[in-house]
């Protein structure tokens, strides 16, 4: 058993889904794709391979009675995981998940339950323009009866997503493109990362950052470069948006008293608005500033890379945010705005 | 194929489905079931025929109208009615209500009140049984206005390309609440919906138990060989408003004329016939069966009247 190991995030989660199906022969995976050559960014060939197209199987365009089909699966016994190549195809499933599987349980007086997995991959690094490129964990994470889950390093893909295959509640994974081929040590052994648990990335106690998916990274990125000129920020991973883990973001906002969220999605009703929300109503009294967000500006996704640098605020709009937030007197971008290194190396198609 | 014993439990369904309605039209008024009745009189014959079919082991997902699929399924009576006064004895515990029942001690996996939406939970049943090698059939319930539904076609799809062991029964009673087939369709064709995907189709009268009961047993005998999926249609009428104990002819919508015929039609009227003229049950049969059943819905009123409110789960 080497601790050390290192795996991509897409290979984690290979691996996760071998070692669920292996551990649970009713796991089986579903999904436009999932048994070509491609296997969805790599993530299901290897499943593919071992088990074959009876467990891994190629799927109609169907995206809505594909999560029926899932369901009916779920609360008959089995446990599908479900899989898409982007989150936007989900919005042709929102019948199934919102109306049927959050809600099965519970219309079932708590009898029976409906373990589905739905994977889903937000686009970005190539012109993935409006329609391809969408983070959406905010509309699941409003509907009460399903779990939302944002691994932010190949530790937590894996972690998460064993987790999810024996949970007995639909999960939904929002997975970040750009994080597929980051590196994180991965235990080879089977391991779970609990749900509504987050984990304190790095201590600090000038300001609190609380980011999801990839703003994780970028808050790193931030933080390393806020501590070169003596600012020390507090970075909490929360992991899942539903349920949510405000114990960790609490204990930490109570200490530095000074938040500010991150996400990859807008923040207009955004899940960063909900964090704001619990920490407004519970350390109203302690913050010495009032809460910031960086997330996306409420217009769809451009596709034309100069707008794409524009649109997605990084490590200089999370910098210029804890200035604001320290008040320290800087305020706006003095430096050219930069690509994260996982954006600007990515090469097309996609 | 018919003979006494066929003729007891189905004449029993069918008498169970019409009065435990007909009790739940008339205690309506009184306001104390708190939720949307849907009912099903008029279109027994459906529920029962494909039920005779089917074990405790088979799959059932119905629709917002399910009185009839619970109960043909086997379902508890006492329990239904507990969950139409939002009991803790409910079916579903009152959290779901008339729209919503569920006995999966009989298979009975639910019902969605999104029409359509309990299509594809079906075919996913069916893909269970068959990933499991199970020997059973799943069934989905559903009206005319479901066929309409993207996720019908996208569904039989799915269940003919997996051969799935998958029968879709469409209750077409040739109205979606208040609009009728004919403005919603170009034709009165829905038994042929599945011929692009290779699923056979009928068309019977869904008034006509016996009818109905024939080809399930098609449908389940084309399951069993392992070439997929049915879709059956069956002809029908309901006899009430589309919610509510009411009739509703005056509405324009339906014609007396038109309800007339088909109360003509009635289809637990039409099989007590049957019985009696091909002696397969006697009247005092039929009396005695009719009491058995007054007599248990009565209690399953009182009960549900005196049972303890519903809690969260
Ligand atoms: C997706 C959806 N659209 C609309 C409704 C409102 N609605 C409830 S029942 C119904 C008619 C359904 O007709 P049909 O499927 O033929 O079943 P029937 O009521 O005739 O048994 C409608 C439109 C709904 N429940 N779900």
């Amino acid at each position: 058993m080497n601790k050390k190991r290192t795996l991509t995030y897409r290979e984690a989660i290979s691996e996760a889904l071998v070692q669920g199906m292996e551990a649970d022969s009713n796991v089986f995976i579903m999904g436009c794709g999932v048994d070509d050559e491609g296997g969805i960014f790599g993530t299901t060939q290897d499943a593919f391979k071992r088990f074959g197209g009876a467990r891994v199987m190629d799927a109609p365009l169907a995206e809505n009675a594909i999560a029926g089909i899932g369901v009916g699966a779920a609360v008959t016994g089995m446990r599908p995981v479900i899989v898409h190549a982007r989150n936007d195809f989900l919005l042709l499933a929102m019948d199934q998940i919102v109306n049927h599987a959050s809600k099965w349980n519970f219309m079932s007086g708590g009898k029976l339950d409906c373990p589905l997995v739905i994977r889903a991959i937000v686009g970005r690094g190539w012109g993935q323009g409006a329609q391809h490129s969408q983070s959406l964990q905010a509309l699941f994470s409003h509907i009460p009866g399903i779990k939302v889950m944002l691994p932010a390093t190949a530790y937590d893909a894996k972690g998460l997503l064993l987790s999810s295959l024996r949970d007995n509640q639909t999960v939904i994974s929002i997975e970040h493109r750009l994080l597929y081929e980051t590196k994180d040590s991965v235990p080879v052994e089977p391991y779970f990362v609990p749900f509504g648990k987050g984990t304190l990335k790095r201590k600090g106690a000038d300001l609190t950052i609380v980011a999801f998916s990839f703003m994780v990274k970028e808050a790193m990125d931030a933080a390393h470069r806020l501590a070169e000129e003596g600012i020390e920020v507090e970075i909490i991973d929360p992991r899942c948006s539903s349920p949510l883990d405000m114990d960790l973001i609490l204990e930490s906002v109570q200490k530095t008293c000074r938040l500010l969220v991150a996400d990859t999605g807008w923040s207009s009703y955004g899940i960063s608005a909900e964090v704001c929300t619990r920490v407004y109503g519970q350390l109203f009294d302690r913050l010495k500033a009032p809460i910031r967000r960086v997330a996306l500006p409420d217009v769809p996704t451009p596709c034309a890379s100069n707008l794409e640098k524009e649109y997605y605020p990084g490590v200089d709009a999370l910098v210029d945010a804890c200035h604001i937030l320290l008040d320290n007197g800087r305020e706006g971008n003095t430096t050219e705005k930069l690509l994260p290194a996982e954006h600007a190396r990515f090469q097309g198609p996609f | 194929m018919i003979d006494h014993q066929w003729a007891e439990k189905a004449y029993t369904l069918l008498v169970t489905i019409r009065k435990t309605e007909e009790a739940i039209a008339s205690e309506y008024k009184n306001q104390e079931m708190r939720c949307p009745v849907h009912l099903s009189i008029g279109q027994e014959a459906i529920a029962v025929g494909v039920s005779m079919c089917l074990g405790n082991e088979d799959i059932v997902f119905s629709n917002h109208r399910c009185h009839s699929h619970y109960l043909a399924k086997g379902g508890n009576l006492n329990a239904m009615i507990a969950e139409l006064y939002g009991k803790s004895t409910g079916c579903v515990k009152g959290l779901g209500g008339s729209m919503h029942l569920m006995d999966d001690e009989v298979g009975m996996l639910g019902a969605s009140s999104i029409v359509g939406g309990s299509i594809p939970l079906a075919v996913g049943a069916g893909l269970t049984l068959k990933m499991r090698e199970k020997p059973h059939v799943a069934v989905t319930f559903f009206g005319d206005g479901a066929s309409e539904e993207g996720v019908f076609h996208e569904s039989m799809n799915f269940a003919a390309l997996k051969k799935l062991p998958v029968v879709f029964v469409c209750e077409n009673n040739f109205t979606a609440t208040s609009s009728p087939l004919s403005s919603r369709r170009p034709m009165d064709n829905i038994f042929r919906h599945g011929e692009v995907f290779g699923i056979p189709g009928t068309s019977v009268d869904g008034n006509d138990v016996v009818a109905v009961y024939e080809a399930t047993r098609d449908a389940v005998q084309r399951i069993r060989k392992g070439e997929g999926p049915s879709l059956i249609e069956g002809k029908t009428f309901r006899m009430l408003k589309h919610v509510g104990p009411e009739i509703d002819t005056s509405s324009g919508v339906r014609t007396q004329e038109e309800w007339n015929r088909w109360q003509e039609k009635c289809p637990v009227k039409k099989f007590e016939e049957l019985c009696l003229n091909e002696d397969l049950l006697s009247a005092r049969e039929t009396e005695k069966i009719q009491k058995r059943i007054e007599m248990k819905i009565d209690r399953a009123f009182e009960l549900a009247k005196s049972d303890p409110v519903a809690q969260w789960i």
